[in-house]
């Protein structure tokens, strides 16, 4: 079944690529645009039925892998 | 002295490396990433470079190599391993060193000499050296150390900061810290001082007419703490 991983900074962490972009919206015009944080988005077949075990081995990815949790959060969704 | 430098694809540092160390008297040894044993060594270096492209995170897919549970045993054991640069990133995400390199603060490459103030004298790699303060080179974009208040104080308060990014007269401030590390932070030790990572690359300044000579104050001293 297929699994969405979503990571991201955590808050309060710096985000130059965030802040960048933020800057550059506001520069097109985009007056209201106050904040933007960038993440990364992992859509992840995995060769398992149940929903229950595939989470688990996503969380276990995610820790393992995809996330560096010195800094990042991961949701699955 | 056995040294070796592991190789992974991506690896751009690695001959610079090689070639520093036998410049220096130490028999070096290349080893490919897919390889499963170390040679007998009396050093580790994890090369600068761009491993795996720098996909996901820097080092984090060359953290899961084949080679690394040897160096991470060798680690444990009480060997010396040194990372620089990519190498310092490789480090601390297979969690041998704390925190993590970010993206620098400005968004830009930087690729320029540095100083670096050495902060801690006690251990194999800078006990007796002749300069505290160093000439080096820096090229990264993601070398802005980062770790939460509590691992910062636990590295302060064992005295694992290796060396701090610095004014030419030593001096730590803001206008020194080239990419926005955490109180200047330009490498770190493990609590028992045998790893170490630093951004700055000391085998790029082992020359006189090529860049400058402080990385051979460097090597000099590592090899003969090691005799």
């Amino acid at each position: 079944m297929k699994i969405k991983v979503i990571v991201t900074l955590k808050s309060g962490v710096l985000d130059p690529q965030g802040k960048a972009i933020q800057q550059t919206l506001n520069g097109m015009g985009f007056a209201n645009v106050k904040d933007v944080r960038q993440g990364k988005y992992f859509n992840i077949d995995i060769n398992e039925n149940d929903e229950q075990k595939a989470k688990l081995a996503a969380e276990e990815i995610c820790k393992k892998l995809l996330a560096n949790q010195v800094i990042e959060d991961f949701k699955i969704i | 002295m056995n040294s070796s430098v592991i190789i992974f694809p991506g690896s751009n540092c690695d001959r610079d490396m090689d070639v520093a160390l036998k410049k220096f008297g130490f028999k070096n040894k290349m080893v490919w990433h897919d390889d499963d044993k170390l040679p007998k060594s009396d050093l580790i270096v994890l090369p600068g470079g761009f491993s795996y492209g720098d996909y996901l995170r820097c080092g984090s897919i060359a953290g899961k190599s084949k080679i690394i549970q040897s160096v991470i045993d060798f680690a444990n054991s009480g060997g010396l391993v040194l990372g620089i640069c990519n190498g310092f990133q490789i480090l601390t995400e297979t969690g041998l060193l704390k925190g993590v390199l970010q993206q620098n603060k400005n968004i830009e490459f930087i690729c320029k000499n540095i100083f670096i103030k050495i902060n801690n004298n006690e251990n194999k790699f800078f006990s007796n050296i002749e300069k505290n303060i160093l000439e080096l080179h820096i090229a990264h974009n993601e070398g802005n150390y980062f770790c939460s208040e509590d691992e910062l104080k636990s590295l302060e308060d064992n005295n694992q900061i290796a060396a701090y990014y610095c004014a030419p007269d030593g001096k730590i401030d803001e206008k020194s810290n080239p990419n926005g590390a955490i109180k200047n932070i330009a490498g770190i030790f493990n609590e028992k001082k045998n790893i170490l990572g630093m951004m700055p690359h000391p085998e790029r300044m082992i020359d006189q007419y090529l860049s400058g000579e402080d990385g051979s104050v460097f090597f000099e001293n590592l090899i003969r703490n090691l005799k």
